[in-house]
C-alpha cells in the first residue's frame, strides 16, 4: 500500500463529515460527524508516521522517528474525550432550553 | 493484506456515509461505532496496536456510549422535524464533493506519494515504544492533560446542571 492510499482514504472520510455537516440539520449528528473528521485526521497522522519512519529507518536501523506522531494522536483524543463531554452538556442545555435538537431553532441567537 | 486494506476503506467509508444518511440518531451513533472499528483495523494495519486499543476504548467505548446515554436520556431519537429544504442538502453535497474533488487532484501528483508503506513492521507503535516518549519527553502535557480533563468534568457538570430558578419552580 503506498502513502496515497491513506491520503485519499482520509480525504474521503473527511468530506463525508463535511457533507454531514452541512447537510443535516440534528445537532448531534452535527457533532458525531465533526468526530468523524477529527478520526480522519488521525488516521492520516498515523500513516504519515510510518513514512516518516521507514524512511527513517532505512538509514539507522534502531531509529524511533515517528513516534511523535502517533502521541499527537494520542494527545488528540485525549482532547475529543474532554470537548465531547463538555459539548454534550451544551446540547442538553440547548435540548432543555429550546426542546429540540434542530440548528434552525437556534436562529434566535441572532435576535 | 491488499484485500484486507480494501475490505477495511470498503465498511470505513460506507458505515461513514450511513452515518450521515441514517434517519434515526441512535442507527448513526451505532454506524459510527462501526467505523471507528474500521479505522482501528486500519490502525493494526499500520501497526499502531496500542494507538488501535485507545482508539476501540475511548472512541468506540466511552465517546459513543455518552452520545447514546444523551440521546436515550433526552428521549430525542425521534425522525427529524422541520422544515427539509431539498436546496440545502444539495448544496451541501455539491460543496463537499467539489473540495474533495480539489484536494485529489492536488494531491494526485505529488512526488512523495508513491513511497510505500510496509506493513506490520516497524515497532513504534507498540507500547513499550511510546510509553517511554510519553513518560519521558511528554510527561508535562501528559500531566496538563489531567487538568483539562478536570476542567471538562467541571465545566460539563456546570453546564448540564439545572440552574437555581428552575429548582425553585419545580
Amino acid at each position: 500500500m503506498t502513502i496515497n492510499h491513506y491520503v485519499f482514504l482520509s480525504v474521503a472520510l473527511f468530506c463525508i463529515g463535511i457533507i454531514g455537516v452541512l447537510t443535516r440539520r440534528n445537532m448531534i449528528i452535527i457533532f458525531m460527524c465533526v468526530e468523524l473528521m477529527l478520526n480522519a485526521v488521525n488516521l492520516l497522522l498515523v500513516a504519515f508516521s510510518k513514512m516518516h519512519y521507514l524512511a527513517a529507518a532505512a538509514r539507522d536501523a534502531a531509529t524511533t522517528a515517528g513516534t511523535d506522531a502517533q502521541l499527537f494522536v494520542f494527545f488528540i483524543m485525549v482532547v475529543a474525550a474532554a470537548e465531547v463531554s463538555v459539548g454534550l452538556a451544551i446540547i442538553v442545555m440547548l435540548y432543555r432550553n429550546t426542546h429540540s435538537v434542530d440548528i434552525n431553532f437556534l436562529n434566535r441567537l441572532k435576535h | 493484506m491488499q484485500l484486507l486494506f480494501w475490505l477495511l476503506t470498503l465498511l470505513t467509508l460506507g458505515s461513514a456515509v450511513m452515518v450521515v444518511y441514517s434517519k434515526n440518531p441512535v442507527h448513526s451513533i451505532l454506524w459510527l461505532i462501526v467505523t471507528f472499528f474500521g479505522i482501528s483495523g486500519h490502525y493494526v494495519l499500520l501497526n499502531a496496536q496500542f494507538l488501535a486499543i485507545v482508539n476501540i476504548i475511548v472512541y468506540a467505548g466511552a465517546i459513543m456510549v455518552l452520545f447514546l446515554f444523551v440521546v436515550m436520556l433526552m428521549n430525542l431519537n425521534m425522525t427529524s422535524v422541520g422544515i427539509k429544504n431539498k436546496w440545502l442538502t444539495f448544496a451541501g453535497v455539491i460543496s463537499g464533493g467539489s473540495l474533495m474533488l480539489i484536494l485529489v487532484a492536488a494531491l494526485k501528483d505529488a512526488s512523495e506519494m508513491r513511497s510505500q508503506l510496509a506493513m506490520h513492521t516497524g515497532d513504534i507503535g507498540l507500547i513499550n515504544n511510546l510509553g517511554m516518549v510519553l513518560f519521558k519527553d511528554y510527561v508535562l502535557p501528559f500531566e496538563i492533560s489531567s487538568v483539562l480533563f478536570l476542567s471538562a468534568m467541571v465545566g460539563a457538570v456546570l453546564i448540564g446542571k439545572k440552574s437555581e430558578n428552575e429548582l425553585v419552580n419545580q
